[in-house]
């Protein structure tokens, strides 16, 4: 590769005079920036982040909270508690029809909502974003056949897809979830990428990168892809929400990951055939997953209006 | 304008080529034996009879031969016959569609009937009082998931009030008001989520339609605000609405199968379940193209609905 003495050339040239005075006070800096972001959002987006930090340390640590009852143990079986409990000391949001505590499983839940909806997200990134990345760069005939089929995927019903190719494959572990879904999330995520790759492309260091003899897969890796990147990333945060909406539709219907494994669509839908004896169990997933996806939403808004009124600041 | 629309009808046809190709595909491909689907299990241990089975509904044959007999079937308006009642999918279809049909139809309109003034209001309110409340109330509606509304609805008003049945359908032949008090609940959690989506993007249009200057000379005219709101604003406004509700008919199909399953209602959404519940190739096939062709053209319409209100696109395309 062509360099320059004392001179890297990189994507954006703006972005990596930034980038290095960050990295001068990255040791204290870092968490004092980000303590400084978080006082400048609004209460309610505060209490949201704060929730969503809640969840996922809940998520990532629940075989480590001391305490915390196995989530599929059902003490009834061997006399010890009762099912549909009120909340108690053990039992902190009570038990459901089974004896299970709801605490226990609302916890392994979220990590099943989280583990998916971040797997969409990430192929989405990766997949969508080299597909539409090259579509935008290269034009042409190229950019018609990919962004043709980014088309026809996007009409194809997904969640019907989604459900056969689970059910037919007979396997439906976490697992098999989340690399399913790398099928039906990469056509919007392309979509993104390729205009913000279209507006890329033309940009002068693109130009310059080619003028001195840069290698295509360069100019595609260390130009296109980390300009489109942020686009994308916020997109993902958007699609987060509708990540979990679509984890518990499917196991609501029975077709997420397999029983007995906690997912919040499961537990309401199991909650709601005793809707009568018993309102709670179905209560606190439901509770749970509108908190979870309101946050997501209320998140990604926020930043969209930042990054909104800071490209109008430029 | 007429080759526009005739350059959206090939695109749709080649991408309904496409998608049944795929789909077809896929069904195939996929482990799982159609046989399960069609002889009882005991059964399945004559393997002479399994192979007499197999060669009458022609699964020997390779994939693209099995396929081109199923296109060409199906351009002759013959989906196949489901592989579990042996009913043809098109009866089938025909049967459910109007339910399903008459579900998405009341849900959509409900929701325009309460998007159009809540988002043209919000807008004439632009950052006062009425518009943040009404933002406020959508971002909390843009985080309801259809089923839980479902839920909270079947509690409330069926198990507790007892205004309403809790699941089931009539039909629309056993009269106006039966059929409405199944379709309320349904629509509704449906309507909640799209009511949201809706008055967003009408807001947003609206906002900028009102800064411009023939809206200033309308009001400097002394036209009253209703005139100048729904005469002259709404319509330019729309567009990206028109754009929206069609877009939006691919959740709005998700979010009925799921509500149909929810309150047991005997349309499309709920026949594709169990069919990939049982393995049914032909009926998953069959409404799978169905919901794709009523997608895409949806969405065709809907483009050229476009130049239709607005004459200033057609000039330029």
């Amino acid at each position: 590769m062509a360099t320059v003495p004392g001179f890297r050339l990189r994507g954006a040239s703006p972005t990596w005079e930034v980038r290095d005075a960050r990295t001068a006070d990255r040791s204290s800096g870092r968490l004092a920036r980000i303590i400084g972001v978080f006082a400048k959002m609004p209460w309610l987006t505060k209490f949201c982040t704060l929730w969503l930090i809640l969840l996922i340390l809940a998520a990532a640590l629940a075989d480590l909270i001391p305490g915390l009852p196995d989530p599929n143990y059902q003490g009834f079986i061997f006399g010890e508690g009762k099912t549909n409990e009120g909340p108690s000391a053990s039992h902190w949001l009570g038990t459901d029809n089974v004896s299970r505590d709801i605490l226990a499983r609302l916890i392994y839940g979220a990590r099943v909502s989280l583990i998916f909806a971040a797997s969409g997200v990430f192929f989405g990134i990766v997949i969508g974003g080299l597909v539409g990345s090259i579509a935008g760069y290269f034009r042409g005939f190229l950019e018609t056949s990919l962004m043709f089929s980014v088309d026809v995927m996007l009409s194809f019903p997904a969640l019907i897809g989604f459900l056969c190719i689970t059910q037919f494959l007979g396997r439906q572990d976490l697992l098999i979830l989340c690399l399913v879904i790398a099928i039906f999330i990469w056509p919007p995520f392309s979509r993104v990428a390729r205009a913000t790759a279209l507006s890329v492309s033309g940009k002068d260091f693109v130009t310059a990168a080619r003028a001195i003899g840069t290698s295509t897969r360069r100019i595609l890796f260390r130009e296109i892809f980390p300009n489109v990147f942020p686009t994308l990333l916020a997109y993902g945060l958007v699609l987060l929400a509708t990540l979990v909406i679509l984890e518990s539709t499917l196991s609501f219907l029975g077709l997420g990951v397999e029983i007995p494994t906690a997912s919040w669509g499961g537990m309401i839908n199991q909650g709601r055939q005793d809707l009568l004896i018993n309102i709670w169990p179905p209560i606190w997933p439901a509770a749970t997953l509108l908190m979870t996806v309101f946050s997501f939403n209320n998140l990604a808004d926020w930043l969209q209006k930042q990054a909104a009124s800071r490209s109008a600041a430029i | 304008m007429l080759k526009m629309i005739a350059s959206r009808l090939t695109r749709l046809v080649l991408t309904l080529l496409c998608v049944t190709f795929i789909s077809f595909m896929l069904l195939n491909i996929l482990p799982g034996d159609a046989v399960n689907a069609l002889i009882p299990i005991d059964a399945q241990q004559d393997r002479e009879f399994v192979e007499q089975v197999r060669e009458e509904f022609g699964l020997n044959d390779p994939l693209m031969v099995r396929y081109g007999r199923w296109l060409g079937d199906a351009v002759q308006g013959d989906l196949g016959d489901s592989m579990v009642t042996s009913r043809p999918v098109t009866d089938e279809i025909t049967h459910r569609l109007p339910i399903t049909f008459e579900l998405m139809f009341v849900s959509v309109g409900l929701s325009l009937l309460l998007a159009v003034p809540l988002g043209v209001f919000s807008a004439y309110r632009e950052g006062r009082r009425p518009d943040r409340v009404i933002s406020g109330f959508t971002q909390v509606q843009l985080s309801m998931v259809p089923f839980v509304t479902g839920l909270i609805l079947i509690y409330v008003f069926a198990l507790k009030l007892g205004w309403f049945p809790a699941t089931g359908w009539n039909r629309l032949s056993n009269g106006l008001g039966p059929n409405l008090k199944t379709v309320a609940l349904p629509a509704l959690s449906l309507a909640i989520t799209e009511v949201a989506i809706y008055t967003r993007i009408l807001r947003s249009d609206m906002i900028l339609t009102l800064k411009e200057n023939y809206v200033l000379s309308a009001r400097a005219k002394g036209l009253t605000n209703r005139f100048i709101l729904f005469r002259h604003g709404l319509r330019p406004s729309i567009l990206t609405l028109v754009t929206v509700i069609a877009l939006s008919m691919g959740s709005l199909i998700a979010g009925v199968v799921v509500i149909e399953y929810l309150f047991a209602i005997p349309g499309i959404g709920r026949r594709i379940l169990t069919g990939i519940f049982q393995r049914d190739l032909y009926m998953v096939q069959g409404i799978t193209v169905l919901i794709t062709i009523a997608y895409v053209f949806v969405n065709t319409v809907a483009d050229i609905v476009y130049t239709v209100i607005d004459p200033r696109i057609r000039r330029t395309t």
